[in-house]
């Protein structure tokens, strides 16, 4: 007994021990679900009656009009919100981060709070400032400008201006300050001395400020690839369910939820996650390329 | 040459200007960002049939604002107040215990393997961390349906072990655990052990303290994401008695806009658990947010 006690505190034992927790949890939680979900893909699920279909449900997916307009507005959306959503928040850090601005810390504890709210609220919020009502907040805009009020959830742009503006301000705060700390990073000698070269600010931007918070920029990139592809609660909160007229709100996650749970169709619904994941990746691996990660390893 | 270099005056006066514009900037930022709170917050105040006629906006109009739809909450208001408000608290009280229960779990967890990721160097150590990387490049989307049927199998729909299980191990907490330890002196572990301290016992009366503001970081973030979190506890709680605030809420939205009363002041007082904390440890956010960020 005693000898099993010594080797369970010994420095050799004591690492597995540690690391335990997370070897169990990947092997029940992550590694068992992603293979199952591999192999439910191939099969067809009714009520527990499991049937091999081969690549059936591929097939399938690639016909199937839902999951096209599925992949071209997550797609489409993760486009957008990258271009929203790197560009205005690095140049706010920037400002941010500059002597210019006053009363610093204020700014940045209010620009976080929008990402405080859960979906459910912020999604409310935004339904009912963009609701077709003649009163609501975006209808009195119009008037103001002699407009007609719209119908904004019913029409795509109009529509689309909404779940931008509802990821936007949620998460423009929470990109700047991880932008502002891989700012904060830099070494501030190399400032001085661009300016002892007689840099313009634009100059420190591009030749400083960038290639030196390349390393933020990729990591901000990469999240947001994926919550811009895995987007789904946004457009549940604001249609108020899973559909959306015209499907202009359906995204991959969401139809693979309208499968697998509320048709129960298991089998195609995580032959719908797959595509998401082989998507994921391709556009990942890309960037990644792009952004010329894998050099730095190799050097 | 003497034209093109400005005198210190007018150079000190640009600055003030550039200085003005540049603040100027984020308070109307700011001002942009609370919009959609304030008028939130100025809508709880109104009967919820106004909002379902004209939508969210600033109606300048006081004269109709009332505290009858916290009186609702708080069921000493007519109607189905009573039966509503008690609903409401299970679903806070079931929110409040869930996420207490999450951070205290899933930070203890995290912290023990990522202290044995970092202080001490054995085999699989390196192909562990890589797995610790692969688990965040997976969506969990995708794993959510397969996931929902094992936790079916194992009968924990319903059950908080259902809800903070497969999210225990978070990988992002490890990672930022770990980076946070890297930079602590493995000397002291070398010390402990003369004195005659085991393993287990160096983890937590030397090591631990030490992490305080590694914990308190994590902490909040733990809390910010059990508090909103919303898709898996919806696969998981069936039973109405056992639904969280966000899933409560969500079934208020229906259609009819019947419950507008109960939903704009109910999730107006549910912000407030999470800011509250957030403005007393926002401090500690920041930098366990941009863990990951700086090093990339």
């Amino acid at each position: 007994m005693s000898k099993v006690k010594k080797l369970l505190f010994s420095q050799k034992v004591a690492p597995f021990v540690f690391v335990l927790p997370f070897v169990l949890s990947l092997l029940i939680f992550w590694a068992y679900p992603l293979i199952s979900g591999v192999i439910m893909s191939f099969q067809d699920i009714n009520f527990g009656n499991r049937t091999f279909v081969g690549l059936d449900h591929y097939q399938k997916l690639f016909k199937d009009k839902f999951f096209i307009t599925a992949v071209l507005n997550s797609v489409e959306y993760m486009f957008l919100t990258l271009v929203l959503m790197i560009p205005i928040p690095l140049l706010l850090a920037v400002l941010m981060e500059s002597r210019l601005t006053k009363a610093k810390g204020v700014w940045k504890v209010i620009m976080y709070i929008p990402a405080l709210t859960s979906v459910v609220i912020s999604g409310m919020l935004f339904r009912m400032m963009f609701s077709e009502a003649d009163g609501s907040q975006m209808n009195q805009l119009l008037a103001f400008f002699n407009q007609a009020p719209i119908a904004w959830l019913k029409t795509k742009w109009t529509a689309w201006i909404a779940l931008l503006l509802l990821c936007m301000w949620r998460w423009t705060g929470v990109n700047m300050l991880y932008f502002v700390s891989g700012l904060k990073a830099i070494d501030t000698s190399l400032y001085e001395s661009a300016d002892i070269d007689g840099a313009t600010a634009w100059q420190k931007f591009r030749y400083v400020t960038l290639p030196l918070i390349k390393p933020t920029t990729i990591y901000v990139i990469t999240i947001s690839v994926y919550a811009g592809l895995a987007m789904f609660l946004e457009s549940f909160m604001l249609w108020n369910g899973n559909s959306s007229p015209k499907n202009i709100g359906l995204t991959i996650v969401g139809y693979l939820y309208k499968r697998g749970i509320e048709k129960n169709d298991l089998g195609y619904a995580c032959a719908v996650g797959m595509v998401l994941m082989v998507i994921a990746l391709i556009i990942n691996i890309v960037q990644l390329v792009a952004t010329g990660t894998f050099k730095k390893e190799e050097s | 040459m003497a034209a093109n270099t400005a005198s210190p005056k007018t150079m000190e006066s640009n600055h003030k200007v550039a200085s003005v514009v540049a603040t100027g900037i984020f308070v109307i930022l700011c001002i942009f960002i609370a919009f959609p709170l304030v008028a939130g917050l100025l809508a709880s105040f109104r009967p919820g049939r106004e909002l379902v006629q004209n939508g969210l906006a600033i109606n300048w109009d006081f004269s109709t604002m009332t505290l009858d739809n916290y009186k609702y909450l708080f069921g000493v208001g007519g109607g189905n107040s009573k039966v509503d408000s008690a609903k409401y608290f299970m679903w806070y009280k079931n929110s409040l215990v869930l996420t207490i229960l999450t951070v205290i779990l899933t930070l203890l967890v995290c912290y023990f393997v990522a202290y044995g990721l970092t202080m001490y160097k054995f085999r699989l150590q390196g192909f562990l961390f890589f797995m610790v990387i692969a688990t965040m490049c997976v969506p969990f989307e995708i794993l959510m349906l397969p996931l929902y049927q094992e936790v079916t199998t194992l009968g924990l729909i319903d059950k908080m072990a259902g809800v903070i299980l497969p999210g225990l191990c978070g990988a992002s907490t490890i990672f930022f655990f770990r980076q946070y330890m890297q930079s602590l002196p493995k000397e002291l572990l070398d010390a402990a052990r003369i004195d005659g301290c085991t393993e287990y016992g160096i983890s937590v009366r030397i090591m631990m303290p030490i992490t305080k503001p590694a914990f308190a970081s994590m902490a909040i973030l733990c809390a910010m994401g059990s508090w909103n979190n919303m898709l898996w506890p919806l696969l998981v709680f069936r039973d109405t008695s056992k639904f969280t605030l966000q899933i409560g809420l969500n079934t208020l939205l229906t259609p009819y806009g019947n419950n507008y009363d109960l939903l704009i002041a109910g999730s107006m007082f549910g912000i407030i658990p999470i800011l509250l904390i957030y403005l007393i440890f926002q401090r500690y956010l920041i930098d366990g947010m941009t863990a990951g960020a700086v090093k990339g």
